[in-house]
């Protein structure tokens, strides 16, 4: 199978070469279809539509305060519900991770609470990229950030497992890198009813410190060495999606320092550092075994 | 029959409950005069005013206005989304959104929740979103408190929003439906906000004439926005913006953020007329009126010295008047209703041949004095003939605000102004510094 070719961003946007999260948006965009409105906050995606007047995407854009998309989402369903067109429109949220886990984690809790129909996607560069690097809630331990010079004290926030708790009906995470494993995500999404959560590790060149031409390569990485995992979770029921199933056995995962070693943001990390991250990996992957075995 | 009494007066119910009403009310809400409270006349404005979203939170005194709207969409009475939602903040979020996607909406706040949306409020004047809040006001902790003053409704006077203020229940009823109207001309596309003190108004019940749904039809047809994001057909490629385009270049690029402003500015000023209009419009269909729709006047006619005050402070100033006229003084009132935009060319062509100005803020520009006050001052500069000018600072926190504070205001005032003593030091009536024990005024912490 291969992706549509109509495309909903023009060519030539503001974001970076090799950005990440660019190739996110593009891929759920192609799945989402034409009748989608979207809800963007303050963060490296309002510089890829363009600002005052200009927008890279040819499906109408709302743009709004930093904290507050989970709310203007809900505000778009209300309307979409009073016009009686809410079987018409997908409502897409695009959001970072600075702007989902951090400042806006409040609206999003409320938004989706509250059963708002609509597709929430934190694109998640493990950072405050816009504003120049500095630290999220996301932000992996170790990461040298412009706030953590130092490399970061603790491990980022699971925030798929605090959408979980709120009880909604799909929560999918995802990489560009499977272009296939994301678009049936997003086209699954689309069919659902209520609240459905996307947690989108996004490679970004300048802030994670590597060339743009290996985007691709360090999302398989990522993914490979056991750091990002594919799955979804509909109905509550937990799924480990194909480029990750075969990673539940340890022995088949790359060893983390290719992944770390890759990128500057996590240069001069001691072994102690990287032994850390082993356990790290180690402890989400028994989480997920133990999970799978309860399920079955 | 309440209603037609009034007609062609300047309309005021404050304090005249009429209890035989209350026993008379119909169980047929509208066209009928209702014994309600100012926040219960807002909700019946927004059910009337046919809103398609509703987005609020609760705080003390508002609360009850959300309570009856959720009422109203209960019994169906109102066709509406309300987007309970967890925060101010959210609320006037969703509000915004909603209104971009082209809905009616409107919200209800005091306080603290209108300082937690603050970020929203230029955002929503920004998109030239025509939102109405409603307004219980309430002064700003700490202290906390939970009474009236404007504090709240004057902070956010610089952020493009049209700010109205009430002194009766069926002005809060009426200033709505036409708020609505004018925020929604295509002149204007302006947020509005509502105000009317908290507990006085918004806790006490007065008669109230709700119109007959068909006439307020007439009156408010259906929203045709300039901005409708669900119009998902019509909205392709480089346009599928919130921002309204205003100008464009030949080169196709919207015009920057400055022209945007500039017109958002442009639109304020110009809404005056607007205003003056609908509610000229309003008074021809349904009889009641608010002096010109930007102030109130009483007993101004032969006055030289004029009382300049806002809600709750004007509607005590009608008492003192009284006691003051008693004694000799040609004294009236210049009750302010339209607060933003500020309307210094009504002002300045009425205070032109006024001799003396006592005015008493329910507020202050902390650093500088009342605001009122302040701005009035300001207004008046470029006139030939200046009249005299005196702020007071009166009943923050709620502190009642007595007619013997506003007799011995103007008092002092006048005697002031005959020995040629003119300062912005702020003057605050009805304090009880005597009750704190050794309070030094130039050493506050180290007087205890
Ligand atoms: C209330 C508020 N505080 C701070 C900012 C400044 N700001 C804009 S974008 C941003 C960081 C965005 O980070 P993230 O959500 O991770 O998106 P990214 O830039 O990484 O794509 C910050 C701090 C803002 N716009 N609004
Ligand atoms: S900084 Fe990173 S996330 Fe932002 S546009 Fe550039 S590559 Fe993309
Ligand atoms: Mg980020």
């Amino acid at each position: 199978m291969d992706l549509p070719e109509e495309e909903f961003i023009y060519p030539g946007t503001r974001a970076c070469a090799g950005c990440g999260m660019a190739l996110i948006y593009r891929i759920a965009l192609k799945a989402l279809g034409a009748k989608t409105l979207v809800t963007v906050p303050a963060s490296c995606l309002t510089v890829l539509h363009g600002m005052q007047g200009f927008c890279s995407t040819k499906v109408s854009v709302y743009h709004t305060p930093f904290a507050t998309t989970g709310a203007s989402a809900s505000g778009i369903v209300a309307s979409l519900e009073d016009k009686g067109l809410e079987n018409e429109i997908t409502v897409l949220a695009f959001a970072g991770d600075g702007g989902t886990t951090d400042i806006g984690i409040q609206a999003l809790s409320g938004a989706v609470e509250r059963g708002t129909n609509f597709i929430y996607a934190c694109y998640d560069n493990e950072a405050y990229m816009n504003t120049g690097v500095q630290r999220s809630g996301s932000t992996p331990y170790g990461v040298k950030t412009t706030t953590t010079p130092e490399g970061k004290l603790s491990h980022k926030k699971d925030m798929p497992k605090i959408l979980e708790a709120h009880g909604i009906p799909y929560i999918a995470t995802g990489i560009a890198s499977y272009p296939l494993d994301l678009f049936e995500k997003f086209k699954k999404a689309r069919t659902i009813h209520g609240s459905k959560y996307f947690h989108i590790l996004s490679p970004c060149p300048p802030g994670w410190g590597y060339d743009p031409k290996d985007t691709i390569s360090i999302g398989r990485l990522a993914v490979q060495t056991g750091f990002w995992i594919l799955y979804e979770i509909e109905n509550g029921i937990f799924k480990l999606s194909k480029p990750s199933s075969r990673y539940l056995d340890p022995l088949k995962r790359k060893p983390i320092e290719e992944y770390l070693k890759a990128q500057k943001r996590f240069s001069e990390m001691t072994q102690q550092q990287i032994k850390v991250y082993k356990v790290y990996i180690d402890n989400m992957w028994k989480d997920i075994k133990r999970r799978i075995e309860c399920q079955n | 029959m309440y209603g037609r009494m009034s007609r062609k007066r300047d309309y005021y119910g404050g304090g005249e409950i009429l209890m035989s009403l209350i026993e008379n009310q119909k169980t047929n809400i509208d066209n009928d005069i209702k014994i309600i409270t100012g926040n219960h006349a807002a909700a019946h404005a927004f059910r009337q005013a046919r809103v398609g979203v509703v987005s609020a939170y609760p705080i003390t005194p508002q609360s009850p206005v959300v309570e009856k709207i959720a009422e109203f969409i209960a019994n169906g009475k109102l066709n509406a989304r309300f987007v309970k939602v967890e925060s101010e903040h959210s609320a006037l979020a969703v509000c915004c959104a909603a209104s971009a996607t082209g809905s009616r909406v409107g919200t209800a706040t005091s306080a603290h929740g209108l300082e937690l949306m603050y970020e929203m409020l230029p955002w929503a004047a920004g998109n030239r979103l025509p939102i109405i809040i409603n307004l219980a006001t309430r002064s700003l902790g700490a202290p906390w408190s939970v009474w009236t003053d404007h504090s709240d409704f004057i902070t956010i006077r610089d952020v493009g929003w049209i700010q109205y203020m009430c002194e009766n229940n069926q002005e809060i009823y009426d200033t709505n439906l036409q708020a609505f109207k004018i925020a929604e001309n295509s002149r204007v596309f302006l947020p509005s906000i509502v105000a009317y003190d908290g507990y006085i108004l918004s806790h006490t019940m007065m008669p109230v004439k709700l119109e007959n749904q068909e006439e307020v039809d007439e009156f408010l047809p259906p929203i045709n926005h300039h901005i409708n994001l669900s119009n998902i057909s019509t909205i392709k490629g480089i346009d599928p913006v919130t921002t309204p385009n205003i100008i464009k270049r030949i080169e196709g690029t919207a015009p920057g953020y400055y022209e945007f402003r500039y017109a958002l500015q442009r639109s304020l000023e110009n809404s005056i007329d607007i205003i003056k209009e609908v509610h000229d419009e309003f008074t021809k269909k349904f009889g009641r009126s608010y002096g010109n729709g930007i102030y109130k006047i009483i007993q101004t006619e032969d006055a030289d010295t004029i009382i300049y005050a806002m809600g709750s402070v004007a509607s005590q100033a009608r008492v003192a008047i009284k006691k003051l006229r008693a004694e000799g003084l040609k004294i009236g009132i210049v009750s302010l209703k339209l607060f933003r935009p500020y309307p210094y060319e009504d002002l300045r062509d009425f205070f032109k041949d006024k001799e003396n100005i006592i005015v008493f803020d329910r507020d202050i520009g902390y650093g500088y004095e009342g605001v009122l006050s302040y701005e009035l001052k300001a207004a008046l500069y470029s006139l030939k003939k200046k009249p005299n000018i005196k702020g007071f600072i009166v009943g923050l926190g709620g502190r009642d605000v007595k007619t013997e504070h506003i007799i011995s205001g103007v008092h002092k005032a006048l005697n002031q102004f005959k020995q040629g003593i003119f300062t912005n030091k702020t003057d605050f009536l009805g304090l009880s510094l005597d009750e704190l024990n050794d309070y030094d005024e130039s050493n506050y912490f180290d007087s205890r």
